[in-house]
Parts: structure tokens; sequence; C-alpha cells
């Protein structure tokens, strides 16, 4: 059975390469040989039963864990980032990689608005040379904190969190805090956005919003986003493209409609089929033919 | 008074207020006989065990008494069932977050006091004043590791140690005056922050407490113990005083005019207590206004979260490293300055004088002030040092100096019971968007203790 694989959208050149990624911890496999490639102005969702690895893979991308075998490969103003050897701190600054996690973690003793002025840290501490600059207010620096907090407005009034700007984080319900992740990630102005399950423990309302926003982000500011999500309504409707894993392998990869229809994928979701047929009055219960 | 509730009534009314305040004098009892009841007195070259059961009496009876009074209080004040219980903060927070928006204010009023301090009163009180100065800016300056990273460092007083004995050394050795000095011990004990910065970097919490408790033990056996460098436990003394621009504070001088002849003064020994306050005031000071600066800029707001989420920090691209470094050797410069104080208006020093205790005091001020709070740390400095100054002051009330380790935990535990966050713990945000109009909930640092405790944030 020939695997799924055709995904190669026109226009929109390769931004993370992944080739041959293993992790392995002790004997455990996490990801198995995986590669794929998100593209510029995409939404690639990775997606998968729980335990494939998914979080795993962000992981290897972002520095958190170092990848035992593997190659990734982040395309920056012509240059290329192999994350593999970055520093996690690196991989933000340099390759423009900015991630959330699955667990909301944010700095909650601080304000919203604050939270969006630290994401800009690598900005400000150029402007304010060593903190001299800061120190004495000179001019380079006050004008690097002007454009900070613009920056931070815009997507202070592009999430919704404007009026609650100075609040503590902490202090916002669940869904704010998810958007205001997003808007910390995107204040580090990354080229390629990384959400770990950005829909989780959202109301329908709340998740069409972000769907919104997720779509503007690609649009708008025309990065690339990568995708963890279980919620197939948001995968669906807004993913330029799906990858699909399954005990740490790709199992499925291309558009969602072809993703939707592999067997391979009905198979890790909805297990595999017995080999005798059920029996005919279950089979009509199901709706099945037999 | 949050935590007293919790201590809620066995029992319904009178009765249980009865029983509880009975519990707490046979508490009181058991605690006061060994500690309180008996004395040991030396009487012609043996010791012999003295009773004051009378004492332990007087505080047993207290004890009742105030335990009947405060169950009875409560009970009054206690919610009935199906009353709404009164939501919002207490007035304790309410007083901490004013004092924190008005800051200012009441840092520049007690500033003007300070700056008047000197002229009014006592050289006694001067000296206290130092003494309460030099706490403030050692909490200060751990203020910045503890309060703003949230680096909990148990071995703060070796930077002070590093300090007082980069003066001694260089000023005995090679003949640097009190100023040449300064700037270097702020540089070495700096250094001395980075070196015990690298091996820490991965530790947090608790483990971290431990790490640096061992490095003030090393650093003062190593003082103790280098006999030929340090002079061991003899300490080092003929430390030169500072002088006002080449202005010795002297009755004489051999090399030039004092400051009492230089400016036509009847000297007096004041002039130099006078002089020593002002400069640790200055210290103080300085310490203040770069934190204050500090905290509105990319390093102060990277200081804070981290304290916050760590590895957040790494995902939004901050060298966590390097901010780690930058706050262990900021607050390690300040204890230098306030060593090489210390190490110059005592012009003696020795091993003894950095002990754990010193680091506890000083992380007390810290924590009971509130972490991350100026004006909390000065009032814990006062709080603190006033304490140990107590046995003086009340002399009057017999041998009360020898109970001060006993008063001394019980304002502790009361404080941390009642303000377990301490006195002033309120954050005010580095940068507000709408201005400080309109209603803001509180914004209380993340201490990591709500997480330990499995208390509800």
């Amino acid at each position: 059975m020939s695997q799924l694989d055709n995904y190669a959208p026109v226009g929109k050149p390769a931004l993370l390469t992944v080739e041959h990624l293993t992790m392995r911890f002790g004997g455990l496999v996490a990801i198995d040989d995986l590669s794929f490639t998100a593209h510029e102005r995409d939404i690639t969702a990775l997606i998968g039963p729980n335990g494939a690895g998914k979080t795993t893979v962000f992981n290897c991308l972002t520095g958190f864990y170092k990848p035992t075998v593997g190659r990734i490969t982040m395309k920056r103003e012509g240059q290329d980032y192999l994350l593999e050897q970055m520093e996690g701190f690196r991989i933000t600054r340099l390759a423009g990689v900015a991630r959330t996690f699955q667990n909301i973690r944010l700095f909650s003793g601080m304000t919203v608005f604050e939270n969006l002025i630290v994401a800009q840290h690598n900005h400000l501490m150029n402007a304010s040379m060593f903190s001299i600059a800061g120190l004495l207010g000179l001019p380079r620096y006050r004008s690097a904190e002007k454009e900070a907090i613009e920056l931070a407005k815009f997507w202070l009034h592009k999430t919704g969190l404007y009026e609650r700007a100075d609040n503590p984080a902490s202090s916002l319900p669940y869904g704010a805090q998810r958007r205001l992740e997003i808007a910390r990630a995107m204040c580090t102005k990354p080229r390629l956005l990384c959400l770990d399950e950005p829909a989780a423990g959202l109301n329908p309302k709340e998740s069409g919003e972000l769907n919104d926003l997720l779509l503007s982000i690609r649009t708008d500011q025309g990065i690339g986003v990568l995708l963890i999500e279980h919620d197939m309504s948001v995968v669906m409707k807004i993913s330029d493209h799906v990858v699909v894993l399954d005990y740490g392998r790709k199992i499925s990869d291309g558009a969602p409609y072809d993703v939707r229809n592999d067997e391979n994928v009905i198979k890790a979701y909805l297990g595999e089929d017995e080999d005798e047929d059920l029996p005919p009055e279950i089979a009509a219960d199901v709706g099945m033919q037999p | 008074m949050a935590g007293f509730k919790t201590a809620a009534l066995p029992r319904e009314g009178l009765s249980g207020a009865f029983l509880s305040a009975l519990a707490t004098a046979v508490v009181v009892l058991v605690l006061t006989i060994p500690t309180v009841g008996l004395k040991t007195d030396e009487s012609g070259g043996s010791l012999i065990v003295t009773r004051h059961f009378d004492t332990v009496a007087w505080l047993v009876g207290l004890a009742f008494v105030g335990r009947l009074v405060m169950s009875l209080f409560m009970a009054r004040r206690a919610v009935k069932p199906g009353e709404q219980k009164k939501a919002g903060p207490s007035a304790m927070d309410r007083f901490a977050a004013a004092v924190a928006r008005n800051g200012t204010k009441i840092g520049a009023v007690g500033l003007v006091i300070a700056v008047l301090l000197p002229f009014v009163t006592s050289n006694y009180l001067i000296d206290f004043g130092t003494n309460v100065l030099i706490y403030v800016m050692l909490g200060w300056g751990l203020n910045i590791v503890v309060g703003l990273a949230g680096l909990l460092d148990l071995g703060y007083v070796a930077f002070y140690a590093v300090g007082a004995y980069t003066v001694a050394l260089l000023a005995t050795n090679v003949g640097l005056g009190f100023w040449a000095c300064l700037p270097l011990a702020g540089l070495f004990a700096a250094a001395f922050g980075v070196v015990l910065g690298f091996p820490v970097l991965r530790l947090r919490g608790d483990y971290l407490a431990i790490v640096t408790l061992g490095f003030g033990e090393i650093i003062r056996l190593v003082l103790l113990n280098w006999q030929n460098v340090t002079n061991g436990p003899n300490g080092i003394g003929g430390i030169p005083r500072p002088t006002l621009f080449g202005l010795p504070f002297a009755a004489h001088s051999a090399t030039g005019p004092t400051f009492a002849e230089f400016f036509g003064l009847e000297f007096s020994p004041s002039q130099r207590f006078i002089f020593l306050y002002f400069v640790i005031l200055a210290l103080a000071l300085l310490t203040n206004f770069f934190t204050i600066r500090m905290r509105r800029l990319p390093v102060g707001r990277a200081w804070e979260a981290l304290r916050e989420d760590e590895i957040a920090c790494r995902a939004i691209g901050i060298n966590a490293t390097n901010i780690k470094l930058s706050a262990f050797a900021i607050g390690a410069m300040f204890a230098g300055f306030a060593g090489s104080f210390f190490a110059t208006r005592l012009g003696f020093i020795s091993p003894e004088s950095f002990t754990f205790t010193e680091s506890a005091t000083i992380l007390a001020i810290v924590v009971l002030g509130g972490m991350g709070s100026q004006l909390g740390v000065v009032l814990a400095a006062i709080m603190l040092v006033s304490l140990n100054e107590a046995g003086r002051w009340f002399s009057f009330l017999g041998d009360i100096a020898l109970y001060r380790p006993l008063i001394y935990g019980g304002a502790m535990v009361v404080i941390m019971l009642v303000r377990p966050r301490g006195l002033l713990a309120h954050r005010q945000p580095s940068i507000l968007l709408h201005g400080s109009d309109g209603p803001k909930e509180s914004l209380v640092p993340n201490d990591g203790l709500a997480a330990s405790t499995g208390e509800l944030p």
C-alpha cells in the first residue's frame, strides 16, 4: 500500500524541512524517521492519535530536545539554519521559530501588556546596548521602546485583549490566555509559528475566532503556521496541508481532503478492520453495507 | 487575619471558645516551662537552676485570655451560614496596593526624613540608622536576585564578605583608600557572583538554595583558614576610614588639613558618624535607583519573566543563562559595595561577621518586606534591626535581651501567618498601557510557593 505523500503547493517555497528525524528516549522510539516540509504562507497541521509524538516533534524543532538522528532546516532570508544544532533561545532569535505550549505558559504575575513587551526582549536588548543606553534613556533606546509598544498594541487589538492590557495575565479567562500566548509568540516576529493544541479547551465560538486569527496570521503576516490539533473542525477548515503521525511514524501527508480519505489515517483513528465481517444484523445497525 | 481563620472553633459558642483557650494555654505552658521557667545562673563557680514560674504563669494567663477574646471576636465576625462571604482583597492587601501605587511619594517623604535624621538625633540613633541602612542596601541587592529573578540565594553574605575583604586587603597591603577600593570591591563581588552563577545555572528552588548556602560557607571557611592572607579568625584591622575628597575625619592629621580644620569647625566624633551615615545612604539610594530603572529595562523584565516561567523565556528567545548570571552579578555587586562600607566603618573585620545568620537575616528582610517590594525591604529592615536593639531599649523590663531569638521567631511566625507574601507584597507593573487610572486587579508575583504547597491561585 503506497503512502499518501504528494503535497507540493505551487508558489510557496519550503520554509521548514524535517529530514529523517528520529528521537529515542532510552528504548522508546518517540519519533521514527519522520520527514516532512512546511511551506511559507501555509497552515500545516500535525495530527495523530494521543502519544503519536506530535509534541516531541515540536520540542525537537524548538530546541527543547536534541534529536537522536535527523536534520531540521529552517529558511529565513535566504539563509539556512540547522535547528537541531542550535540552542533553544537562538532558534527563536535567529531562525524565527516561535511556539506556544499545550498547557499555557504565560508570565502569569505580569500584566498582559508586559507579556508582549518581554517577548520583544532581543530587539530591545540590542537597542539598550547592555542596558547602558536604557539606563541613560538615550533616544536610540526610547525609539526602540516606542516601536515595541506599537507592536504590542497591534497584537492586543488583533487578539481582542486591548481593554485588559493592564490586567495580570493570570486573571484572563482560558480562551483569552490562549490568544495572549499566540500574541506573545507573534511579538517575537517569527517566520514560523508553532502552535501546540491552540483550540484545546475552547468553546465553538472561541474556536471560530481562533480560526480567523490563524488565517489572518497566515494571509496578512505572510508567515507559516505549524499546528498540532485534535479538533478536526479546526484542522479541516483552516489547514492547507496535513501531516498525520502514528506511533512516531508518518502515515499520511497531503491536502486535508486527501488525508481525510486516506485509509491509513482511518485505520489509525478508528482501528483496523477485523478479518471476518460483522454479523449482518450488527452491520445493519451501524449502517454498513455487507 | 486570614491565617487565624483556619484555626476554627472546635465547638460552637462560649464553651468552644473556652476549650480552645484552654488548649492554647496548655501549649504555651509546655513551651514556656523550659524556655522561660528555668534559667541557669552562675553562683559561686557552679551553675544553679533558678525557677521563674511566676513569669510562666503570667504568660499562660495572657495566652488564655488572649485566645478567649480572639475566639469570641472571631465568632462574632464569622460568616453566618447562607450569608455571602465578602469578596475582594483584604484591608492589608488594599493598603499594600495603595503603598505600591504611591511608592514615589512615600519614598520621597522617607528620603527627607532619612536626610534630616542625623541633624536632629544622637550619635546612638545615627549609628542605628547606619545599621538599618546597611541592611536596607543588602535587602535591596538581594531583592534583585530573589524578588525579581526568583533565584533563592541563601549565601548572599558571601558577596558581602568578598566586598569587605577586598577593601581590607587592598587597603592594608596596597595602601589604596576607601574610595579607590569601593568600585574594585563591587567588581570583585560581581565576579564572584558569576563564579557562583555558572555551576547553579540549571538549578532552581530548593536545590539552588542548598548550593548557595554551601557557597556562603565555603567563602567563610576560606577566610577563616587562609591564615597568611586573611589572618584567619584574628581578622584584619587598621582599615582606613573614608575621607571627604581627601579630608579625614580625625582630630589631627599628619598629611594635611582634617575635615574640621578645613571648614573651621570644632572637631567632634559625631561628624564622622554623620559622614558615614550619608555614605551608606548614598550607596543604598544608588542601589534603589538602579533597581527601579532596571525593572523598566529589558533585563529587568527578563528577570521577572524568568521568575514566572523559565521555559517560556527560552521559547521567546531569552538567553536564560545570561539573564541569570546578570542577576547574580548585579546583586553581588551591591553586596560588595555594602561590604566595603562595612569594613571601612568598623575599621576591623573578621570571618565572624559573615556567618549564615547574616544571610538568613537579609533573606528574612526581603521575604518579610514582600518579595520585589522596595519599600517593604525598608520596613522589614527597620523592624529586624529594631528587634536586635530591643534588648537595649527595653532594659527596664529586665533581661528581655535573653528572649530576643524567641521574640524574633515569634514575630516572623505572626507576620507569615497574617501576610504570607510579605508585608507589602504588591507588584506594580513596570509599564502600563492605559495609564494609572482605571480599576486593576492585584498583581502577585509567582514565588513558586503556590505550586509547592498545593495552594490554589
